[in-house]
């Protein structure tokens, strides 16, 4: 086949999907947290209530779409697009099977580093853009828990590159054809995880919305289909934390032969999205301060000696 | 008490005055007013260290006096002393034209919103508060609601409107100025910011206000505004019959449902002299539990919910239905059952309510153990939680905190153990209590009452007296038909008491109970009527928003929200 055109499809394939994906997760949310808080949750619209997804839309499409006469708008109309556009391009380099991927960079790992440190551009300017003090405040927490989580983020991701030696997915994948990186990786694998859903800053740490205190945080000021772009964009955002963890730590699309190396890739980051749901379900949310406290007393260290271990001994291996 | 009061203040210092409960009363002078309350709080024996409840009374159409000395208006402080539970309550008349008291938020603190309360409703000024402003009105109201001149119906006020520059006067009138309540805009490194929490918010359980001085996220002061849910529930006490005013104090604390029932029953029943019937007092024991369980589970989930756990509400919402099966099956209705009568209660209990009782009683302990390991067990909620929001118990009985807020700090008192009413001595149970009076300590408290209420309720199913429901006294709602087909005058007497409802002797009385949150009291006045002169309700929740504000100082947002959230206080409870 053309290259181009292989490319052409990707890209359209891995768009399609993740759209779609971003849609269903509204009712799979729904419905397991439904299940796990002993409720039926949206059962009415449909088979098993999945034109849920319809109503919603079409809600979200046709409230009023109004802007605060106090926001400072350009700001304000672009927040939204930021997160959307940014969890939309870190995607490109995630390879979903053996050379399906859009961009297949020797810098894979810093390109996703860079554009998730640019998602936080979105709530931080939904935030002031609002001109509003719970947007305000939803937004100053918003960075200050980004800038101690991000740091250990990048330094969780070492171990693998030096046990892979690439900085490039695709080979990341292909290093663990003996076994997952979750293994000797384990540390690195959950201070990610940590660091991977205070970046999509869900349960546990929702603290930029936190509902209870905050209204709704950041995006206090957001209605219509600007609030459901935040929605959109959490989610897909959600969902490439997922398949980071699938691809650095579990292997990517390896899997059994007789499965295509597309589904088990989905399957895999699909588990991933389930067991973020769960936590939401399970986990009371931490102090803002105490949050920060944690990253920089307990993870960022433990990341640091991952680091340095995990370099010790392959120094010791190559000797 | 008396002689020390004349030995120590003069002869003439105070007037005694008999009343149908038996707690002290005496009239003193407007003047005296600071040195006894001091006197009575520090020195004398027993010391009453708790301002429990400082209310006033418009008493220019009464009928019926008494032999009281009273003028135009009485101002009542009614003290509490935690041995024993004693109370005494103090009167002072005042008159028409200018009714002023000198203030006692020097002697406790607490006295500050009881006094705006009684300068909102009565109009009598307190020389020397700090702040006397209107607390349940809105501030643009004019006249104060409670004098009984002032109309009690929407029909005697004429047609409300609302235009537009009104609308925005009364906006303008609701914008918090810092320099009203002596708060700075600024410090030497920063600015200030003031942040409305409410009255929509989603972590305030309804519509109260708090705006808070923060800086950057800590905060620095906090100024409650309640009023938000005030529905004259007192100033309607002076228009409903005293049977059909029950259903008003369903509402009251409509987490409480039948609970609040009881205090005013059990003052009106002073008035009338009825003694209810064993198997009637067991059966309020009971819904009363079930209640106390019931608020409890409301508490538990949204204490979870508001630290930030999604789950538990739902888990607890769902036994709270079970429970709401029962009281429904008993009842007839769920939330607001209005089941108790002048005399006993509604009905005798249906047939078979023993299995779903001791279904019940079965089920709760394994969710209980699961809900622990869940919420209280939880590490993260445990460090939002301990620490914050801790008092003692000094503080707490200065500030007037009584009930499951009392106990964290350690000290085991519940007036169903210190003063028994309605057959609680019968029961065995235990005063739950902890030791740091932290919002931790205060959870720990309420599921261990939630135990404890279950094993009230055992015993009440085990040993469930045979007998009427109701006592045979004329004053009884819904009167005794026995006999009205027979003879013309009982026929009378029924029809009147039925249409009209009882004529309840004159005097004064008040019922207390341990309620879900604390001490609840309604203080009812009679003169010899078919409505009450007088309610008054004391409820818990309203000096426990009183103590946030030095509670949360130097705490941040997301504590003050675990203050809330422990506190447990319902807002048609402060507001009434």
């Amino acid at each position: 086949m053309n290259p181009t055109l292989q490319t052409l499809a990707v890209t359209l394939g891995i768009l399609f999907t993740l759209l779609h994906v971003a849609a269903v997760l509204i009712w799979v949310e729904r419905r397991l947290l439904a299940l796990l808080q002993d409720r039926l949750g949206p059962n009415r619209a449909g088979p098993l209530g999945l034109f849920i997804i319809v109503a919603d839309v079409i809600k979200i499409f046709t409230k009023e779409d109004w802007i605060p006469p106090f926001a400072d708008r350009p700001l304000y109309v672009i927040a939204p697009a930021i997160i959307l556009l940014t969890a939309l391009v870190g995607f490109t380099i995630v390879p979903v099977g053996p050379g399906m991927v859009v961009l297949d960079l020797n810098i894979g790992i810093l390109f996703f580093l860079a554009f998730s440190s640019l998602g936080i551009y979105s709530t931080v300017l939904a935030g002031w853009a609002s001109n509003s003090k719970y947007a305000l405040i939803g937004g100053l927490r918003m960075a200050a828990q980004m800038f101690s989580y991000e740091v250990f983020m990048g330094l969780s991701l070492m171990g693998v590159v030096i046990l892979a030696g690439s900085l490039n997915l695709s080979e990341i994948v292909e290093a663990q054809r003996g076994m997952w990186f979750v293994l000797p990786q384990f540390l690195g694998f959950v201070i990610f995880l940590l660091a991977g859903l205070a970046e999509t800053h869900r349960l546990p740490f929702d603290l930029p919305e936190a509902e209870s205190e905050l209204v709704a945080g950041f995006h206090t000021e957001y209605s219509s289909m600007k609030f459901g772009i935040f929605f959109v964009g959490e989610y897909i955002g959600l969902t490439l934390i997922a398949a980071m963890i699938v691809t650095l730590f579990f292997g990517g699309w390896l899997g059994p032969a007789w499965i295509p190396a597309p589904l088990v890739f989905c399957f895999k980051t699909f588990a991933f999205i389930l067991f973020f749901i769960l936590m939401r379900a399970a986990i009371p949310r931490p102090r803002f301060d105490q949050m920060l406290s944690w990253g920089w007393k307990y993870l960022l260290p433990l990341a640091l000696i991952n680091l340095i271990a995990t370099g010790a001994l392959v120094l010791i291996r190559a000797d | 008490m008396l002689t020390e009061l004349r030995t120590r203040f003069g002869a003439d210092a105070a007037v005694i005055q008999d009343t149908c409960d038996g707690i002290p009363t005496f009239w003193i002078s407007a003047g005296q007013v600071p040195t006894i309350l001091r006197f009575l709080k520090s020195e004398a024996s027993p010391r009453f260290p708790m301002l429990y409840d400082l209310t006033a009374i418009d008493e220019r159409v009464r009928q019926d006096h008494g032999d009281s000395p009273s003028d135009a208006f009485t101002v009542v402080y009614h003290l509490f002393a935690l041995e024993g539970a004693r109370e005494l309550r103090l009167k002072v008349a005042l008159p028409e034209d200018v009714p002023s008291v000198p203030t006692a938020t020097g002697i406790w603190p607490a006295a500050n919103w009881y006094e705006r309360e009684v300068w909102d409703m009565f109009g009598i000024r307190f020389e020397g508060h700090p702040n006397l402003r209107r607390i349940l009105m809105p501030p643009t109201w004019q006249g104060h609601p409670l004098r009984k001149d002032h109309p009690a119906r929407a029909t005697e006020m004429g047609p409300f409107s609302m235009p537009e520059d009104r609308h925005i006067e009364e906006e303008v009138a609701l914008q918090f100025r810092p320099e009203e309540w002596g708060m700075a805009r600024q410090s030497d490194e920063a600015d200030f910011m003031f942040l409305n929490i409410g009255p929509q918010h989603p972590g305030t359980h309804g519509v109260i206000r708090f705006v808070l001085q923060l800086d950057g996220e800590e905060i620095v002061d906090t100024v409650p505004d309640i009023g938000y849910h005030h529905r004259g529930a007192e100033k309607m006490g002076e228009r409903q019959s005293w049977h059909t005013y029950i259903p008003y104090t369903d509402r009251v604390d409509y987490l409480g449902g039948v609970m609040n029932n009881l205090p005013y029953l059990l003052a009106v029943e002073q008035l009338a002299g009825i003694r209810v019937p064993e198997r009637a007092q067991v059966i309020r024991v009971m819904l009363c539990e079930l209640f106390r369980i019931s608020n409890h589970l409301v508490w538990y989930g949204t204490y979870a919910q508001d630290i930030g756990q999604m789950s538990p509400v739902f888990y607890m919402f769902n036994d709270r239905e079970r429970l709401f099966g029962i009281i429904e099956a008993i009842c007839g209705a769920r939330m607001h059952p209005n089941w108790f009568r002048i005399g006993g209660v509604a009905a005798d209990l249906p047939a078979g309510w023993e299995k779903l009782v001791r279904d019940f009683l079965n089920h709760m302990p394994k969710v209980l153990r699961e809900y622990d390991s869940m919420v209280m067990g939880n590490r993260i909620l445990k460090a939002r939680t301990k620490g914050i929001g801790k008092y003692n118990t000094e503080e707490a009985v200065e500030w007037g905190v009584t009930g499951p807020g009392l106990r964290a700090t350690g000290l085991p008192w519940d007036l169903r153990k210190i003063r028994p009413y309605s057959g609680y001595e019968q029961f065995e149970f235990e005063v739950p209590t902890a030791h740091n009076g932290d919002c931790y300590d205060r959870g720990i408290v309420r599921v261990e009452e939630i135990r404890q209420s279950l094993r009230i309720i055992r015993q009440c199913l085990d040993h469930m007296p045979e007998g009427p429901v109701k006592a045979d006294h004329p004053l009884t709602t819904p009167p005794p038909k026995d006999g009205t087909m027979h003879d013309i005058e009982t026929l009378i007497t029924h029809f009147l008491s039925v249409s009209w409802g009882p004529v309840i002797p004159a005097g004064e009385a008040s019922g207390c109970v341990e309620g879900t949150k604390g001490l609840y009291s309604y203080y009812v006045t009679s003169e010899k009527s078919t409505i009450p002169y007088r309610v008054r309700i004391r409820t818990a929740s309203f000096p426990a928003m009183q103590f946030i504000p030095p509670i949360t100082r130097g705490h941040m947002i997301p504590d003050l929200l675990a203050i809330i959230a422990a506190t447990d206080f319902v807002l048609a409870d402060i507001d009434r």
